[in-house]
């Protein structure tokens, strides 16, 4: 196993590489420039302003350049937030997105799987109708929906909550819980789907055969192959999760990385752009690993290759 | 930890044996018996056909404004109300449907041939193969979506091909990871070793009997994968890829009446009724559907 | 059911519960009762707290907190007052700009303000190195463009000189009438505190830490105590102030909020005392039940669309008129926009300090059918397709799509509606990669000179590519004039060229929209927004 980790954290090279390449010159061909505003800036003050971050260079130079500074580990200035590094600001937003995903993740793993083994034992009886749902539920009512109705319900309907912002802890109840439900929902229709396949494996048949409890069976035997396309799911999920959402940080003006995925886009912020998709590449990467790792465990009879 | 009990009985038979066409017909015969099923792709066919031929027996069109009108509540002239713009909603509803349920079939059907395909054969081939097919998909999991559909647009212009494209190329990314998922814990399976064993070619064994075995995710991931389509249209045309004012779609409709939920709720009310319609019974005929296809249930 | 997740939420947090907390910024309930703190949703967050490297409002509304300029706007209609000049002289040949300072002037360190602060200031917004955006309104100074260009090198060279430590002297290379106005609304024209900048990194280069809590330092009413990205930015009063005592607030704090919704949603917990906007959609229910905190007021723009008159069809002034004729303006003010904008029928916003236009576009639909049928395309057959470009956003959309539906029924003709994310649709214009795109136009400072200087042949935001030899006369004629009123007259002449040749479609003039609790005093509707913090007061 040690090797097959060991192996895979050497692909993370020329994969992390090849996502630097294409997404720098990616953003380099959109039509706009960080210094594209409502008003015409003068010529010569935007060669000012390119000379001053090295736009004027050709294209090649600022790619060595901007890869050299990456492999020191700096992913240089914001074109934006002109008094801010990218490291700073992933460095403050990072947390935030941490602190609200892995709440959000909690709670969609509780329920999520918690309603999906339920539904997949309890198959088209009514636990089964309650928890599908439930599920459906999340589906249906997107997140720009669900977030403001909670926040008109338990902020101004009740007042007990504030409606927006990040300021004490009780601000973080309705982000949680609304991005939590999304993933709820998502685990919910994966879990019991996949239990169900397994449920219904001559092995599982055998077991009860020989007299096995129902709940030993679940536990033992369904869940392990049960999860395959939840774990497969959770790979990318979690790393969505954890970077942060747009749309709950809009809702919710949360100050965490979400946004700055589509804002240094709209922005053409370019650093900011290459330093959220690495930090995400990373996370997608090593997630996948886990996945892949978790995958072998949950079924013995695969091995590392 | 108790390695799970290996499966002790026999290679089902009939594995390789038994005529396609009967198992198609044995599974909808079983379609047909689940009520919830039948009820499903009832409704779903009697949305399909009111959005593309309801506009036709409607007085309004999708564009035509009443200034002075404005946005009114549900009424004997228009029986879902009007927008900001005196819109009547009902026409908007129907055309939107046409664009949301085409934009959600095809892109899921790119999504889910892309996927289902890619995983596979990641998961059969195993060793650099898949090794490479996945490091892919994580590099195409990484790269920037707004960037990239902006590109898409400035290079090859705006069309609905183009939105497909768009959709279909971040919606497969899972659906890939996770049919690979299954496929690698299937293919240790006995049958399949026995299938192999037969001689039966690769792709036999990975369409006939391998796929079949992990229709459940698939099916599941599915129709989780047309909603998300859908509202992501929403956003593309936010991009100004898809659908462009003054046409609507049920994603740009639902964002619009989310903004409004409190002046004018119906404008939100009935596209989301109308979405959730549609996801319920796509839902109960996915279930359907898998219940109809399982081989091993059908052993039963 | 809600109350097992409510539970489980709760516990999660309280596990997690290394976070950071700020009580002072909770509900309003919690808000202390003896320091005023003024709480504002400010809308983006700043790129910056740098006046000489910064291009946005948001910024400018913490900016005029922190830092003061030789004169200052006043509170009721923003013309210019003392600021850190207490007086100035203007010579004759309005070439020569003597401002005379405020004894005892000190920066919000205790470090004395000097004339040579004012002259340093200057030097760091032109040193091309830096890239200041805004530098070329300083271009009106003799040798400022040419320094700022790198043409010359020899600061001495440019007309801002210190003969002592209280008096400023500016050298303008032509008159320039509206000057003053400039110096008192626009952040390029402040003093920034060069001595403190150059403790922290290279003057002249951007990426300077000066501007965080700790570091920054002001001449203006308040200071910065706080900044929080994203969250927001709290700035507390300034004792060294030359005006400490008037004063009234404690703290406000500048809330970076980037989403209208969510921010009419804080404003109704009392999270804000203000929002930056307020949607559609809730201005006729803040009309109807809450008309005390709803403010709409005239803000100095105009809304239009423009042609790329190179580009047929539009290369024919029949046309161009015909489609300027055909909306109606009121309808789309009352029944679309709904936020009480003025129909716009001419160019430069009217009543700008003293001037109003006296073109006017004028003639209806019929007048508008003649035209086309005129420029060969009766009854709008033959009419070519014609893409209308704007930018994805909700307002900017539903007024294309009605206007949209005007030129069809009014005129017959179809006008396909074309959205481009933001940055790509000002590519597109900047480009003259369009045919008809939308505008819009915000003064920077209380002078018809902002309108009508954008239509001038070669100008950086002409992006329609229109071309009057006449009008561009006018404009040089107009920068030399000898007294305002024969300015105008000559303003009066450029409008009616606009009028009738119609390069563009004036819509509407602007409004701002937002709710505002009755508990400020002391706030006056602006032509700018702009409301200078020192006179406002919270009610307890």
């Amino acid at each position: 196993m040690l090797r097959f980790i060991a192996r895979r954290l050497l692909q993370v090279i020329p994969v992390l590489f090849v996502i630097i390449t294409a997404t720098f010159f990616m953003v380099r061909f959109v039509p706009g420039g960080p210094f594209t505003a409502e008003k015409a800036v003068p010529p010569e003050i935007l060669r000012n302003l390119e000379a001053h971050y090295g736009l004027d260079q050709p294209l090649w130079r600022q790619y060595l350049n901007y890869l050299g500074r990456v492999v020191r580990g700096d992913l240089g200035p914001s074109f934006k937030y002109s008094n801010r590094s990218v490291n700073e600001i992933i460095a403050d937003k990072l947390p935030v997105s941490l602190e609200l995903g892995a709440t959000a993740l909690a709670v969609a793993l509780v329920l999520g799987l918690g309603l999906g083994v339920l539904a997949a034992v309890r198959r088209n009886r009514w636990p089964d109708y309650l928890a599908s749902s439930v599920g459906m539920l999340g589906i249906c009512v997107p997140t720009f929906v669900m977030g403001p109705l909670l926040v008109l319900f338990f902020a101004i309907r009740l007042g007990w909550l504030n409606a927006s912002g990040w300021y004490t802890l009780p601000d973080r109840i309705l982000p949680a819980l609304t991005l939590g439900f999304v993933y709820a929902a998502y685990i919910m229709r994966l879990t019991r789907g996949g239990m169900l396949e397994v449920l219904n494996q001559d092995y599982i048949r055998t077991a009860r055969a020989k007299g096995a409890s129902e709940v030993r069976i679940v536990l033992r035997h369904a869940l392990r192959g049960g999860l395959l396309p939840v774990v497969a799911f959770l790979g990318p999920g979690i790393a969505g999760i954890l970077t942060g959402s747009f749309v709950i940080e809009t809702i919710f003006q949360i100050p965490g990385l979400g946004r700055e995925f589509v804002n240094s886009a709209f922005n053409r912020d370019y650093t900011l752009v290459l330093g959220t998709v690495i930090l995400y590449a990373g996370l997608i990467i090593g997630l996948n690993l886990v996945v892949d790792v978790v995958q072998v465990w949950l079924n013995p009879k695969l091995k590392f290759e | 930890m108790n390695p799970a009990p290996a499966p002790s009985v026999p290679l089902p038979a009939p594995v390789a044996a038994e005529p396609p066409s009967s198992l198609w017909r044995d599974a909808w015969h079983r379609l047909r018996q689940n009520r919830l099923a039948v009820a499903g792709g009832a409704v779903l066919a009697v949305l399909g056909l009111l959005c593309v031929f309801g506009p036709f027996f409607l007085s309004y069109s999708y564009q035509e404004q009443n200034l002075d009108l404005g946005a009114t509540p549900p009424s004997a002239a228009h029986w879902l109300g009007t927008d900001t713009l005196g819109r009547d909603l009902l026409v908007r509803l129907l055309y939107g449907g046409r664009i949301s349920l085409g934009v959600g079939l095809c892109a899921t059907i790119v999504a889910l041939t892309i996927g289902v395909v890619y995983g596979a054969i990641a998961g059969y081939v195993g060793g650099k193969t898949d090794a490479v097919m996945m490091r892919i998909v994580d590099i195409m999991y990484a790269l920037p979506f707004t960037i990239f559909v902006i590109l898409l647009m400035v290079f090859l212009g705006r069309n609905i091909v183009l939105l497909f494209v768009a959709i279909g190329a971040v919606e497969w990314l899972t659906m890939a990871r996770i049919v690979r998922g299954q496929i690698m814990t299937l293919k240790k399976m006995e049958f399949i070793e026995a299938a192999r064993s037969l001689g039966l070619g690769n792709r036999r064994i990975i369409f006939r009997h391998l796929l079949p075995n992990a229709l459940g995710p698939i099916i599941v991931y599915t129709t989780l994968t047309i909603p998300a389509v859908m509202l992501l249209e929403a956003f593309l045309s936010f991009l100004g890829l898809g659908v462009q004012p003054p046409m609507s779609s049920w994603g740009t409709l639902i964002k619009d009446g989310a903004e409004k939920m409190e002046e004018f709720p119906w404008l939100l009310q009935f596209p989301g009724v109308v979405f959730s319609l549609t996801l319920f019974s796509l839902n109960f005929l996915g279930d359907g559907l898998r219940d109809a296809l399982d081989v091993r249930a059908s052993k039963d | 059911m809600r109350h097992l997740v409510l539970t489980l939420a709760s516990l999660a947090l309280l596990a997690s519960g290394c976070t950071k907390q700020d009580p002072a910024a909770g509900a309003a309930s919690s808000a202390a009762s003896a320091p005023k703190v003024l709480r504002l949703g400010n809308g983006t967050e700043p790129q910056e707290l740098d006046p000489q490297t910064v291009a946005g409002v948001p910024e400018h509304r913490i900016i005029s907190a922190l830092l003061e300029g030789l004169v200052m706007e006043d509170p009721r209609d923003l013309h210019p007052i003392p600021g850190q000049a207490e007086r100035w002289e203007i010579s004759p040949d309005g070439l020569t700009y003597t401002f005379h300072l405020r004894p005892n002037l000190q920066w919000s360190d205790g470090e004395p303000l000097t004339a040579d602060d004012f002259v340093q200031s200057y030097r760091r917004m032109l040193t091309p190195s830096l890239g200041s955006e805004y530098s070329y309104l300083l271009w009106f100074v003799k040798g400022a463009e040419e320094y700022n260009q790198g043409k010359l090198t020899d600061f001495r060279q440019v007309g801002f000189k210190a003969p002592d430590a209280r008096t400023l002297v500016v050298e303008l290379k032509s008159p320039t009438p509206f000057l003053l106005q400039i110096i008192a609304s626009h952040y390029a024209w402040t003093p920034v505190p060069v001595k403190v900048i150059a403790r922290h990194g290279p003057v002249d280069q951007r990426r300077n830490p000066w501007t965080r809590p700790g570091n920054n330092v002001g001449n203006g009413p308040f200071r910065l105590k706080e900044w929080t990205p994203n969250q927001k930015i709290v700035v507390e009063r300034n004792p060294h102030y030359w005006d400490a005592a008037a004063v009234k607030l404690d703290r406000i704090e500048f809330l970076a909020i980037d989403d209208i919704a969510a921010e009419e949603r804080m404003f109704r917990t009392g999270q804000i005392h203000k929002t930056n906007e307020l949607p559609l959609a809730k201005i006729d229910t803040y009309r109807r039940e809450h008309p005390e905190v709803l403010r709409i007021e005239p803000y100095l723009g105009v809304s239009y669309y423009y042609f790329n008159v190179q580009r047929p069809p539009f290369t024919d002034k029949r046309v161009r008129r015909a489609l300027a004729l055909a909306i109606d303006r009121e309808s789309l003010v009352k029944n679309v926009l709904r936020g009480g904008q003025q129909p716009a029928y001419a160019v430069t916003y009217p009543g700008i300090a003293g001037y109003q236009a006296r073109a006017r576009l004028e003639g209806g639909v019929e007048e508008a059918r003649r035209l086309l049928a005129e420029a060969g395309y009766p009854g709008g057959r033959g009419f070519p397709e014609v893409e209308l470009l704007y930018n994805s956003s909700d307002n900017v959309r539903i007024l294309a799509e009605a206007m949209q539906q005007m030129w069809r029924t009014h005129l017959g003709i179809e006008i396909r509606l074309v959205n481009q994310e933001w940055k790509v649709y000002r590519d597109s214009l900047r480009t003259h990669n369009f045919t008809l795109g939308r505008a819009g136009w915000i003064a920077d400072y209380v002078d018809p000179h902002v309108f009508l200087e954008i239509w001038v042949t070669n100008n950086g935001n002409n992006d329609g590519q229109f071309s009057h030899p006449e009008y561009d006369r006018l404009f040089q004629q107009a920068l030399v004039a000898r007294t305002t009123e024969e300015r105008y007259e000559i303003y009066q002449q450029m409008d009616a060229i606009l009028v009738e040749e119609c390069p563009l479609v004036p819509i509407y003039y602007y409004t701002r929209v937002y709710a505002l609790s009755p508990k400020v005093l002391g706030w006056h509707p602006t032509l700018l927004d702009n409301h200078p913090y020192k006179f406002l007061d919270l009610a307890e």
